[in-house]
């Protein structure tokens, strides 16, 4: 079942009546679990790995305050290929010292945290540091996945404390 | 250049992106697939040409977004609607705001609802249902979500079921998602 990993987030019991609602929406969950794969793990990652998308989730579910999902990710990140040399970057205030990877971790923090003061100049500023339309896209799309995956556990949690 | 659009508006507006957008006639076979690319659908829009930059994510976030907000049972139109609209203020997505105002107005055949969003944003009064809802989906869009226990009590005193208040978190949660890149990728501007 592939709503298995948001029922899991969300802390939902095995006899929850909330599991029975997400089983309506079965198509929802599906096309939820495989968007978390085109954005965590893709066939075609471009310029941002997926050990370096584990990490951008890792600092985001830090910066939301939500110890599962963190631990989720972390438990990701701590498997790909590459992490013990970025294993410093897991806390979000830590700033790499390359300008690329800089550049694109403070423009996942901005849309994590702050996404209404987003400009052009934001976009320009990636652009500058070499990150290119596609990769920029690519990131968009994970932190936007992040901020909605969130919102669901977030919402979810609230329909199994009612029960 | 015309003006980047600012204010809140339901007038129809078009989208000037930040990033150049895929050209049709260059887009690879997984973009194509993406774009799904018909011979009856040749006319696509600048912000779903940037988004076939990641065709991975553009194959299944269409179709996960349509399901949630036009689902045929559950969550009426109108209040899937205002979700998506609490989730765009908070956002700021002026784009995003437009169209769903207009969804809304439509749906409901008002407009008072969204003429006092517009006004006093977050602090807006509404009818007591309607307030339950937009109340509901601007904590959950907020940074960190910070819906409460009292919020989803107050939706289920309204007369939300169960079902209806997962289709509301649904709604808002994916314009958490559509909000990230059509208010962060491009600009919304006067339409013609």
């Amino acid at each position: 079942m592939t709503m298995d990993l948001i029922a899991s987030l969300a802390g939902l019991a095995a006899d929850s009546p909330v599991r029975a609602l997400l089983a309506r929406r079965e198509d929802i969950m599906d096309l939820t679990e495989k968007s978390r794969q085109a954005v965590l793990t893709p066939a075609d990652p471009g310029g941002l790995s997926h050990t370096v998308r584990a990490l951008i989730a890792v600092r985001a579910a830090e910066r939301l305050g939500d110890p599962v999902l963190r631990d989720h990710y972390f438990d990701q990140f701590s498997h790909g290929e590459g992490a013990y040399d970025l294993a410093d970057l897991v806390d979000p205030a830590r700033r790499p010292d390359d300008p690329w990877l800089g550049a694109v971790f403070d423009h996942a923090d901005r849309l994590t945290r702050q996404p209404r003061t987003a400009r052009q100049s934001d976009i320009e500023t990636l652009q500058r540091a070499g990150v290119s339309d596609a990769d920029i896209v690519r990131l968009a799309e994970l932190a936007a996945f992040l901020g909605y995956q969130a919102r669901l556990i977030s919402g979810l949690r609230l329909m199994e404390a009612a029960q | 250049m015309k003006p980047a659009v600012h204010h809140y508006t339901t007038d129809v507006l078009d989208w000037r992106p930040f990033v150049t957008p895929v050209k049709l006639e260059e887009a690879t076979p997984a973009q194509r697939e993406a774009l799904k690319i018909t011979p009856a659908n040749k006319k696509i829009s600048d912000y779903v040409l940037v988004l076939a930059h990641d065709p991975e994510s553009l194959l299944h976030r269409s179709p996960l977004f349509n399901a949630i907000m036009y689902g045929r049972d559950g969550l009426d139109h109108g209040g899937r609607e205002l979700g998506a609209i609490g989730s765009s203020i908070v956002n700021r997505c002026v784009y995003c705001i437009a169209v769903h105002a207009r969804h809304y107005n439509q749906a409901t055949k008002t407009t008072a609802v969204v003429e006092e969003i517009f006004a006093k944003e977050l602090d807006a009064t509404l009818p007591d249902r309607e307030q339950s809802i937009f109340d509901f989906s601007s904590k959950l869009s907020a940074f960190p979500p910070a819906a409460s226990a009292d919020d989803v009590a107050r939706l289920r005193d309204k007369g939300l079921t169960p079902l209806e208040t997962l289709d509301l978190i649904l709604s808002t949660a994916i314009f958490g998602w559509a909000n990230r890149l059509m208010h962060t990728l491009g600009e919304p501007i006067p339409a013609g």
